[in-house]
């Protein structure tokens, strides 16, 4: 098992050295080596979790889609599927702005995988779901309302 | 901790659509036990990292907020049928788990 995750790790730095020549330094080292970002995760409010994941000023932009429910009825479970047709999308985060720790999780992508993500989140009550996507070294983000009948959070 | 997880990869024309599903309780550390009131210590995957033919894809970072048995989607460009695909994941424990998938 440990030499699995050693060979996974060695890939994984060796192909982000490959990555960082290709974008010329347009990539920030951590979205790349995806250290846990512990106080991008542990913010309790979106302007902290924004700034702990390095994303400065995000532009509204229309390339991003998010599809998500427009009415939850569990919170606990929550499909939210995040689009970007921008060109170069490097990282996708997605956000439940009023949950006690906004910033769900950050995916980064790399070597052909197109802007798409999927996942399931909880979320506490309802709330705008926000992607921020990093593309071309710029952020850009779009947000949609999902109304949550049962929240998800503790309990 | 180290319940199988399952990976389906398909080809969509010229993209390899890749869906994961985790066996993870993902606790927030904000739950309280039902019996003893005292709540449940936050265990949760904080890293996903996707492989394929061993050139990474896709890392994730997870934060609480994802749900119990995570579901993971995303897509890969430039991949074809026969293709390896290696998903592994570590929680806030250490524990990790890792899993194999061949595209059709």
């Amino acid at each position: 098992m440990n030499t699995l995750r050693r060979n996974v790790l060695k890939g994984a730095s060796s192909a982000s050295a490959v990555a960082m020549a290709v974008a010329a330094g347009l990539l920030k080292p951590t979205l790349v080596l995806a250290a846990w970002n512990k106080p991008a995760f542990e913010s309790k409010s979106m302007d902290e979790a924004m700034k702990g994941l390095g994303a400065g000023a995000a532009v509204d932009s229309k390339s991003i889609t998010i599809k998500a429910p427009d009415i939850a009825e569990n919170g606990a479970v929550v499909p939210v599927e995040v689009t970007s047709t921008l060109p170069n999308t490097t990282n996708i985060s997605i956000f439940a702005e009023k949950n006690g720790t906004p910033l769900v999780g950050s995916y980064s992508l790399s070597n052909g995988a197109p802007g798409f993500v999927s996942t399931r989140i909880k979320m506490g009550t309802t709330s705008l779901v926000r992607a921020v996507v990093t593309a071309g070294g710029k952020t850009y983000t779009a947000a949609k309302e999902v109304k949550v009948t049962i929240g998800g959070c503790g309990g | 901790m180290a319940e199988p997880m399952k990976i389906r990869a398909t080809m969509a024309g010229d993209v390899a659509d890749i869906k994961v599903l985790m066996n993870h309780p993902m606790e927030t550390g904000q739950r309280k036990d039902a019996k003893t009131g005292k709540l449940v210590p936050a265990l949760f995957i904080q890293e996903v990292v996707a492989t394929l033919n061993g050139t990474p894809v896709m890392t994730a970072n997870f934060g609480t907020g994802i749900s119990k048995n995570p579901y993971l989607g995303f897509k890969v460009k430039g991949a074809k049928a026969g293709d390896k695909i290696n998903v592994s994941w570590v929680d806030s424990a250490g524990d990790k788990n890792s899993a194999d998938a061949v595209i059709s």
